[in-house]
């Protein structure tokens, strides 16, 4: 089935390539965990794009595969995991590149902001060090210039440019993360990709995160794709929202109309639990869902959400449900007008 | 069973046997000897004892006595002695074979005082938590620093040559480590909901040490054990070969402390030193091996997967 | 997991330098206080072991010597077996702080002599394998740890676990008779049969000198370092192994750098850090490998003196040594816990 349509919603400040070709355009990506005895199903064949300056949220709760079709972007997966599909970038199919070309991509044209800043930093070197680093490896610039720049991005982020010699555990869990965010901009990428940029984070500190966060690319005009179990998180910084449930995509669209108006019963749980900024509380569970999500390690038929669906049908349980659109919108649903269309022209 | 209206717990004895966490001893066995570390490990093991205990039956006085041997002095292999013979003409390879019996006797009687020993303070300390517990802690940790080497011939010169001292000896420096594991293990079991449950209803120390802690930290125990021979065999041999050993009697690190002492070396007499090293290799990585096997197994067992 | 609105956003000001200092100072404190403890226990456990066990010390002193029964008053009076315990472990004590540690009845030299002469070449011996050692264990243990399971890692680990597995002074004398004796299957005696220098040359800093000891010094070396690289493999190993899983790996990854260098400028800085501690901390263990390849090789250091003091056994040459052992051990373990804490920048604050 065809994925989502793309929109030509946010500013095209970022012109490369003919217009409205997508910065990222993922088609069936699948992918499949071999770490331990038995191979986890960790997503099925997701498709998503994304235009040059658009922001995308990512939601979902843990285990539903936002974070593994995050990692797989840039091949940052185990090495003994499959990984299957198309990963077109700006038209470029990364999982057909080389290393050495991965390499290349990874920072300078894509870059991470990971959870838990404590841990996605070395601790043994100072903050300055690591945003240098990058820069340094991907452009011919000397080691002052790149010092200059790392004091420079250091101000971008509020964080004061004298800190370029403090050690990671010398900082608040703020200005680790927006170090992270400095970090994730050295090499001026085309799109940063934020894993729960803000989960670790008090909420005072997460609303000034998540608006520097969105500052930052809108003004550099960089494409982002933000991964939240919080779908107020994303409603209020992303354009548009993809929805993940057990490895599948279940719902796209713009995010506004995704959570007033929500298409498919899970993204209703989710949204339904609509979270009070200022209550971690609710965030963490949608709407008292019954029943846990699927076991992965298993293959699934038809829909992932049945079991616990409070308008499950007979033909949910079988075959695959694919997604049928609605204008921009788009929700793997039987109850979505037009199924039936899709599935007699399927 | 009495009239349905009195509670069961009535019935049951103040302190229960723990909630067994054991698989069959049957089916642990078979998954030791699937690996090949154990299997190999077993099997040496087995030869080994088998032929120190059998020695006796093909081995005749005279043939380790040093008036008595009719062989050539210090020479290479040859027909009828395939290890060739010390400097009194004494078959090396039936020196070695004799040399087992001491040195997994001195090897094993070690182990047994390391663990009688080690899981006494272990259990001990784990136990009595509080003062006693963290003194314990503090004098084990204190004698993990110790050097285990100077320990050892200090008290086995004090104590005079022979067996017993060694064994002493040995005994003395290496029980840290099992104190550690007993210790850690017995926190562990006593931190179960049961054990409040069975100190709430009057179980006293003993009991709760005899029925509870130990059946749950003699696999633990087996482990270490195995391992714990393997280390005696191996400081065995170094006492020995400094002299402390009783120089009557023969055993691996007498036999290289006889060929040191004697010029094997400057001799060049490699059949005389190699074969008591060998031996020692392979019983100590049989043993090793075994321990490692053992471990594996147990894991395996608690965690079900 | 807050369960309320925070009150104020945490904020931390700049990096404190006066707290900084004085926890240290405190922690070094401590540290001592603490090896001054264990030092006191070690002199408790000398005693009872060395005055206290021997059912009869002067006996034990004079084994194998005939000696007249007025000699051997004389002998209980002198070391002052006539006088209470306490007194006794008390003049004892004061004797060890002040570097009386008796005297040697074989040598006929005070003990702190003969410890002092013999202490340059067990440092010499034991230095250069720990240097040795440690790079020896470090290239392979990081190598053999960052691909767990790879041909070089279970090489290794079966390497390892054989060296493990046989005496250190067995080790010893295989090489010694293949190397140094001349006398095995035509193979030329390359190295000196043992000791550390040739009778006659020259002393002091001579290049002919330096290169006498340093041949002398190449088998007992190599048979100290195959025991105890093994350990440095294992400790290197471990620390590598546990760094892999750590999400800043994963950022480096990220930021396009090669699997090589994210080992050596991410993990491997990051596993040394405790590894440099545990090698402090192994250095008590090599002592006992150290005593067994002075012996096998004749080489003249604490060691040897200890298995030349068995032969009588001369008790408060044993005890000397003894004590000198341990307490280098104490010191050892003193200087791994200030190095960890010099090193660690998180540590660093506290």
């Amino acid at each position: 089935m065809t994925g989502p349509a793309v929109p030509d919603t946010a500013a095209e400040r970022r012109t490369d390539g003919p217009p409205g070709q997508p910065l990222l355009d993922v088609r069936d990506l699948t992918v499949t965990y071999h770490s331990g005895k038995i191979p986890v199903y960790a997503a099925r064949g997701v498709d998503v794009a994304l235009a040059p300056g658009e922001t995308l949220g990512m939601a979902g709760e843990s285990g539903s595969g936002k974070t593994t079709v995050a990692m797989s972007l840039l091949r940052l997966l185990p090495a003994e995991t499959t990984v299957t599909g198309e990963i077109r970038f700006r038209g470029e199919d990364l999982l057909e590149a080389n290393w050495g070309r991965m390499r290349a991509v990874r920072w300078a044209e894509a870059s991470v902001v990971f959870q838990g800043a404590m841990s996605a930093l070395n601790p043994v070197q100072t903050v300055g060090d690591q945003i240098v680093e990058p820069i340094l490896l991907h452009e011919k610039v000397g080691e002052k210039v790149a010092r200059e720049r790392a004091r420079a991005l250091l101000d971008s982020v509020g964080v004061p440019s004298r800190r370029i010699a403090s050690y990671p555990h010398e900082l608040s869990g703020g200005q680790r993360q927006r170090v992270m965010m400095a970090m994730a901009l050295a090499c001026n990428p085309d799109l940063v990709i934020a894993d729960e940029p803000t989960t670790a984070l008090d909420v005072i500190v997460q609303a000034q995160i998540l608006g520097l966060l969105t500052d930052l690319v809108r003004d550099r005009g960089i494409s982002l794709i933000m991964i939240s179990h919080d779908l107020s998180v994303l409603a209020s910084t992303c354009d548009r929202i993809a929805v993940m449930y057990a490895g599948r995509l279940v719902e796209t669209g713009p995010s506004r109309e995704v959570i007033r108006g929500p298409l498919h019963p899970y993204s209703r749980a989710l949204a339904g639990a609509f979270p009070t900024l200022g209550d971690p509380a609710s965030r963490l569970a949608p709407g008292g869902l019954p029943g846990d999500p699927p076991d992965l390690r298993e293959e699934i038929d038809g829909c992932p959400f049945a079991p616990r669906c409070p308008e499950v049908e007979d033909r949910c349980r079988t075959g695959r449900i694919p997604l049928v659109e609605q204008g921009d919108r788009a929700a793997a649903c039987v109850h979505v007008p037009g199924y039936d269309e899709v599935v007699r022209h399927g | 069973m009495s009239a349905p209206e009195q509670s069961p717990a009535r019935e049951t004895p103040v302190v229960e046997k723990a909630p067994s966490r054991l698989v069959p001893v049957g089916r642990f066995v078979v998954t030791v000897l699937r690996m090949p570390s154990g299997l190999f490990g077993v099997l040496v093991m087995l030869a080994f004892v088998l032929m120190a205990v059998c020695a006796p039956l093909f081995i005749h006085p005279s043939d380790l006595s040093v008036t008595q041997a009719t062989g050539p002095l210090l020479s290479a292999p040859q027909h009828g002695y395939p290890l060739g013979t010390d400097p009194a003409g004494r078959s090396v390879l039936l020196l070695v074979i004799w040399g087992s019996r001491t040195s997994l006797a001195i090897g094993v009687m070690a182990t047994a005082l390391t663990m009688v020993l080690g899981a006494g303070i272990g259990l001990i300390a784990g136990h009595y938590q509080g003062r006693t517990g963290r003194l314990l802690m503090h004098v084990t940790d204190w004698f993990i620093a110790l050097p285990s080497l100077p320990l050892a011939i200090a008290l086995a010169a004090v104590l005079g040559q022979g067996a017993t001292s060694i064994t002493i000896a040995i005994g003395v420096t290496s029980w840290t480590g099992t104190a550690r594991l007993v210790r850690a293990q017995t926190l562990a079991v006593e931190a179960r909901p049961f054990i409040e449950r069975a100190r709430a209803l009057g179980a006293t120390d003993t009991q709760l040490i005899t029925r509870q802690v130990l059946p749950n930290v003699m696999p633990l125990i087996l482990v270490s054990s195995t391992l714990t021979v393997a280390s005696a065999i191996l400081s065995e041999a170094t006492l020995t070969f400094l002299g402390l050993g009783d120089p009557t009697s023969v055993s691996w690190g007498s036999l290289l402390n006889n060929a040191f002492m004697q010029g094997a070396v400057t001799a060049g007499a490699w059949w005389y030193l190699i074969p008591p090293g060998i031996a020692i290799l392979i019983i100590v990585l049989g043993f090793t091996l075994v321990g490692r096997a053992v471990e594996h197994a147990l894991n395996a067992r608690v965690s079900p997967r | 997991m807050s369960v309320g609105l925070p009150l104020e956003a945490p904020t931390v000001s700049g990096p404190e330098e006066g707290p900084e200092r004085s926890d240290f100072w405190v922690y070094l404190a401590r540290k001592i206080g603490a090896a001054i403890v264990s030092f006191v226990m070690l002199l408790v456990v000398g005693f009872v072991i060395f005055s206290l066990m021997p059912s009869d010390p002067v006996s034990a002193l004079t084994r194998g010597r005939p000696t007249s029964d007025a000699q051997m008053n004389h002998l209980r009076q002198q070391l002052g077996l006539d006088h209470p315990l306490w007194e006794r472990f008390l003049t004892f004590v004061g004797h060890t702080l002040t570097g009386d540690l008796g005297y040697s009845y074989e040598y006929h030299q005070p003990v702190s002599t003969l410890i002092a002469d013999r202490l340059w070449p067990t440092l010499l011996l034991m230095g250069t394998s720990t240097l040795i050692s440690i790079w020896l264990g470090m290239w392979l243990g990081i190598r053999a740890g960052w691909r767990p399971g790879s041909a070089l890692d279970r090489g290794a680990s079966a390497v390892s676990l054989a060296l493990w597995s046989v005496p250190t002074f067995w080790l010893g004398l295989i090489l010694l008779v293949v190397f140094g004796s001349g006398s095995v299957g035509g193979m030329p005696a390359i190295f000196p049969a043992g000791g550390m220098q040739t009778h006659g040359t020259a002393g002091g800093l001579a290049p002919s000198h330096i290169t006498d000891v340093a041949w002398h010094l190449v088998l007992p070396c190599l048979t100290l370092v195959a025991v105890i690289f093994a350990q440095y493999v294992t400790i290197m190993r471990s620390s590598i192994i546990d760094e892999r899983g750590n999400p800043y790996l994963l950022t480096a990854r990220a930021k396009g750098l090669r699997d090589e260098v994210v080992r050596r400028k991410h993990a491997v800085p990051n596993a040394l850090l405790p590894s440099v501690t545990v090698i402090f901390l192994q250095i008590g263990g090599m002592i006992g490998g150290a005593i067994t390849v002075e012996v096998v090789y004749s080489w003249p250091g604490l060691g040897y003196l200890t298995f030349t003091a068995l032969r009588i056994p001369d008790l408060q040459l044993l005890e000397g040594t003894f004590i000198v052992f341990s307490a280098a051990v104490i010191v050892c373990n003193l200087i791994a816990d200030l190095l960890y804490r010099a090193l660690d920048p998180r540590v660093r604050r506290q």
